[in-house]
């Protein structure tokens, strides 16, 4: 027993497999063990906190039927009961039609990228206090008050996640990783409400994030509001700062699903039947990538599926995960997809990988760089409430938020009005007049799900800014 | 079908008696610590969500959640603390790492926290209004009734893809708090949806059930709630008639808004901007604060004066009904809006304390055993004009030149809640009075003000809905909330409307 009460992830791993109906049926289980801590605060004060600890178990049991494999998934939180579980599971898979994503499990000892998962399976889940968050927390008692003299009001969360998922099959796979993610962000808004402006970044952590760090940012983008100059609807040249970039590409990334793509159904659809791969989205030669081994934004290099969907399999359970250009030089490379579906499809496989990054090799520049070099136009510090209009184009809208600065002559001289967007960004990849060095970056919408981005700093000549937006 | 009575019963796999000893632990050690206020919350939520992707089985999961939370003040200060492990000792420990939490994270800088006085509501047994407990039917039984529908879709010639879903939830919630309520709650909801997808030379359209999600067991399926076989009849030829359809012309056009797209503008417009945390700050950082600021109370003209919106957790069948909540507030209503003028907000007991609001009005939830409680919106609606109030007809019979429009979509609106953009399932062109055919790449962009200022008419009972979503989102880390909305048919006039592939620039 661990200190909780519950057992070791390994001997669920292992009673499960026991428990399965031993011979004609194949079984995966997924235990996850996590732990974490986050504290928000707002109107220079701290408000909610918590601290958690929860452990899910996945059964995924197959079962032979006539004309095909039938899958049963069940999952149970905290001390399951392991008979009832797997019961669950089975009983399923003997009520579901076979499934069309069947491959046979992967057999270790699995591949040589898999040698530290392979080792980690034996060693006792991480887990994370709230003595990370010291840090934080220590500086916030001084920002609070800082904030109080110089008349603006901080708001803001730091949270500390630590996800160890178990990984055993029928077949004799035992794989673990673990995973660390954080996340700080800070908003200042001016006493009377008129300006507002936000800084995040991501870290697995905390050592390489500070308040101070951010909060002088945050200052002296309040200082640019003191200028405020109205703005109306229409095209503007924009400089998207790497945490909006990365909202947008997260959001296109998302989208490359082989199955729906061959459907008919996404922007990487071509007319008339088929894929767009190998088109070519942007003049310039990007490469948009995932890749478990790209330095500081590690994640699992195996797949872990509780449930199949899309493009996603339960049978790819343990798939090694490599680096996947999914743009390469600005033509559209990959989509995703399971075993079974690239089988059909006369393609790689391609799974789900925890990060991305968007480049342009050779780029050099930072957001004040391009700033320096922008003769008339609006700099944004992040995008909002992002949602698709249409899947066809990727059309997605939303809206500016906490600060649009203008630029005149290199300098900016004073911040706008916010805007509601009506956007593509596979069509932003195809407009793009500049792009900086990529760093890392973390988008104020989906940073929260998806932690781990790297993007660039773009230039976009003509972004189209659909109508004003009072907010503030 | 007849209701039956269902009783509520402890969180199973627990029996009262194991969950007896974990409260008495927790709450006996948040006695022993100094807390001035303690809630011990022990749930297990099961569902499970099935998908068919053209008759075969996409993917299906059967889930079940189970852990305990407790918060705590003590000292002034809030902490929160929640696991999976659900025996006394565990439930005892939490308590002690609550209260840690809440005096490391005051040395921070924490103001003082209050909570609105609430008396002693006893033992509360409450269970929403189901027949069939959804998450008990079999896989097999929910498979038959998805492919039954996705086979009617499909068979239409023109109909090139349909996708065929359901999600069930059932949450059971046991509560007690060291005031001396103690409550054991059932709730139930299903949401399941049909979507057709047709190919079209160079693009595609969709057409998706309207049905909304509901607080109604597995019978809603069947016909119990809605016209399952009319409307599944009815979407390939609404398919096919949007495919064939002309682009819009982008300007102004009169609107006559059906309930099914309506809900979503009330949720997003009016729900989130009269959340009492939102327009004091507390979300600023996150989900953003609101137009509708507290200084404005009884006086803000959010629309014309026909237009009056309660916030409701007794609605029946509503997703954000309740008897208890999570803070120990019975469900209840009250006003939002009425005649016109911003009326009341919506509470949990922190913030209605540091507002000095007086009482909580119930709307304390959290989505998870392991998830702070935070103030989630009310079944937030709008009242139809009566019994003898107009029909959807009468309605569009009075506009000249406009769109009717049916079925939600695309959604976005900023963080102060003022401008927003929607786009719906289907769009007629009203001429004359009547309906004139489809259009397509429909949006919809207006203030929430400038919008609701043009609200000219609101349709009778007859035309009024509950509409609603399981997946609203707010607050850090991240909570998703069922809430229901119900409306009737209106008359908007004056609207932008943008066509979403001028938009896009091609």
């Amino acid at each position: 027993m661990t200190t909780d009460g519950l057992p070791p992830a390994q001997a669920v791993v292992d009673e499960v497999l026991a428990a399965a109906a031993p011979g004609s049926e194949d079984c995966v289980v997924l235990v996850e063990e996590i732990s974490e801590v986050d504290v928000r605060f707002a109107n220079n004060t701290t408000t909610t906190n918590g601290t958690r600890r929860d452990r899910k178990v996945t059964v995924i049991s197959l079962r032979e039927s006539g004309p095909g494999t039938a899958v049963g998934v069940a999952r149970r939180g905290g001390a399951v009961d392991v008979a009832e579980l797997v019961r669950a599971a089975e009983r399923d898979a003997g009520e579901s039609p076979p499934a069309d994503d069947v491959s046979p499990l992967i057999e270790p000892p699995g591949a040589a990228s898999l040698v530290s998962s392979l080792d980690r399976f034996h060693a006792p889940p991480d887990s994370t206090e709230l003595s990370v968050l010291s840090g934080v927390l220590s500086g916030l008692a001084g920002a609070f008050s800082r904030a109080r003299d110089g008349d603006y009001v901080l708001a803001g969360y730091a949270e500390h996640r630590s996800a160890t998922t178990y990984l055993g099959t029928s077949t004799g796979l035992r794989l673990a990783h673990a995973q660390p993610a954080g996340a700080l962000q800070l908003l200042a808004r001016s006493s009377d409400g008129s300006a507002s402006t936000w800084a995040g970044a991501g870290t697995a952590d905390f050592t390489d994030v500070s308040i101070g760090a951010l909060e002088d940012r945050l200052r002296s983008r309040l200082a640019w509001s003191d200028q405020q100059l109205a703005r109306p609807a229409g095209r503007y040249e924009v400089i998207l700062p790497p945490e909006a970039v990365a909202d947008l590409m997260v959001n296109l990334a998302f989208e490359a699903g082989g199955r729906d793509t061959e459907d008919g159904k996404t922007v990487f659809s071509r007319p008339g039947g088929g894929t767009r791969i190998g088109d070519q989205l942007s003049p310039l030669p990007f490469d948009l990538r995932s890749d478990p081994a790209e330095p500081g934004l590690e994640c699992s290099p195996f797949l872990a599926a509780a449930s199949s969907w899309g493009d996603t399999s339960v049978f790819d359970n343990g798939l090694p995960l490599l680096r996947t250009d999914w743009i390469a030089g600005g033509r559209l490379q990959r989509l995703r997809y399971h075993r079974a579906g690239a089988a059909r499809s006369g393609v790689q496989p391609a799974g789900f990988i925890g990060n991305a990054v968007l480049e342009l090799p050779g780029a050099t520049g930072s957001v004040e760089d391009m700033v320096a070099g922008t003769e008339r136009g609006l700099l944004l510090t992040c995008l909002w409430y992002i949602r698709e209009v249409d899947p066809a184009t990727l059309l997605l809208t939303g809206l500016t938020r906490d600060g649009v600065y203008v630029v005149e002559d290199g300098v900016v001289v004073g911040a706008a009005n916010n805007f509601r967007f009506n956007e593509s960004p596979v069509d932003l990849l195809a407009r793009v007049s500049e792009a900086g060095a990529a760093v890392r970056a973390f988008g104020r919408e989906l940073g929260e799900d998806f932690n781990r981005t790297r993007m660039p700093p773009l230039r976009i000549p003509d972004f189209n800014m659909s109508s004003v937006s009072q907010a503030s | 079908m007849h209701c039956v009575a269902h009783a509520a019963s402890p969180p199973g796999p627990l029996d009262a008696d194991q969950v007896t000893a974990a409260r008495d632990a927790a709450l006996g050690e948040a006695q022993r610590l100094g807390c001035t206020s303690t809630e011990f919350r022990l749930e297990r939520i099961r569902s499970q969500h099935v998908r068919l992707r053209d008759r075969a089985l996409e993917g299906a999961a059967d889930d079940t959640e189970l852990g305990i939370g407790v918060r705590v003040v003590v000292d002034g200060s809030m902490g929160f603390a929640a696991t999976v492990a659900t025996g006394p000792e565990q439930a005892a420990e939490l308590v002690t790492r609550a209260v840690d939490a809440a005096r490391t994270i005051a040395r921070a800088g924490g103001g003082r926290v209050e909570l609105a006085e609430e008396p002693s509501h006893g033992s509360v047994q409450w269970t929403s209004s189901f027949t069939v407990d959804p998450v008990d039917v079999p896989l097999a039984d929910k498979v038959a009734q998805l492919d039954d529908w996705s086979g009617r879709v499909l068979s239409a010639d023109h109909v090139d893809h349909v996708t065929a879903q359901v999600l069930a939830v059932t949450e059971d919630t046991y509560y007690a708090d060291l005031g001396g309520t103690e409550a054991t709650q059932r709730r139930v909801r299903v949401h399941p949806v049909v979507e057709a997808l047709a190919l079209d030379g160079d693009g595609f359209e969709t057409m998706r059930t309207v049905a909304p999600p509901a607080g109604r067991g597995w019978e809603y399926l069947g016909g119990d709630g809605w016209d399952w076989d009319s409307e599944l009849a009815d979407l390939p030829g609404l398919l096919r008639d949007k495919v064939r359809a002309p682009s819009v012309d982008a300007g102004q056009y009169d609107l006559v808004v059906d309930p099914t797209n309506l809900w979503l503008t009330i949720h997003e417009s009016i729900g989130h901007a009269t959340e009492l945390d939102r327009a004091l700050g507390y979300e600023a950082a996150y989900a953003g604060t609101s137009f509708a600021t507290v200084d404005q109370l009884g006086a803000l003209r959010y629309g014309a004066p026909i237009m009056h919106v309660t916030g409701d957790r007794t609605t029946p069948n509503g997703l954000a009904t309740v008897g208890i909540d999570h803070e120990g507030v019975p469900g209840q209503s009250f006003d939002l809006i009425r005649d016109g003028i911003l009326a009341g907000y919506q509470l949990d007991r922190s913030i209605a304390a540091s507002s000095g609001s007086g009482a909580s009005n119930g709307c304390a939830f959290a989505d998870s055993p392991l998830h702070v409680p935070i103030q989630r919106m009310a079944n937030v609606s709008l009242e139809p004009a009566g019994d003898d109030g107009p029909t959807t007809e009468d309605l569009i019979g009075g506009v000249e030149r406009g769109l009717y429009i049916v079925g939600d979509k695309s959604w976005s609106i900023d963080m102060q809640r003022y401008n927003f953009q929607f786009t719906g399932q289907r769009f007629f062109r009203i001429e004359h009075g009547r309906l004139a055919g489809q259009v397509r790449d429909v949006a919809y962009q207006a203030t929430t003000t400038d919008f609701w200022g043009a609200l000219e008419a609101v349709g009778g009972r007859s035309t009024y809905l509950l509409g609603g979503a399981f997946n609203c989102g707010k607050g850090q880390p991240g909570q998703v909330a069922p809430v229901s909305h119900g409306c009737p048919s209106v008359v908007v006039r004056n609207v932008r409307i943008l066509n979403t592939r001028d938009e896009s620039g091609r």
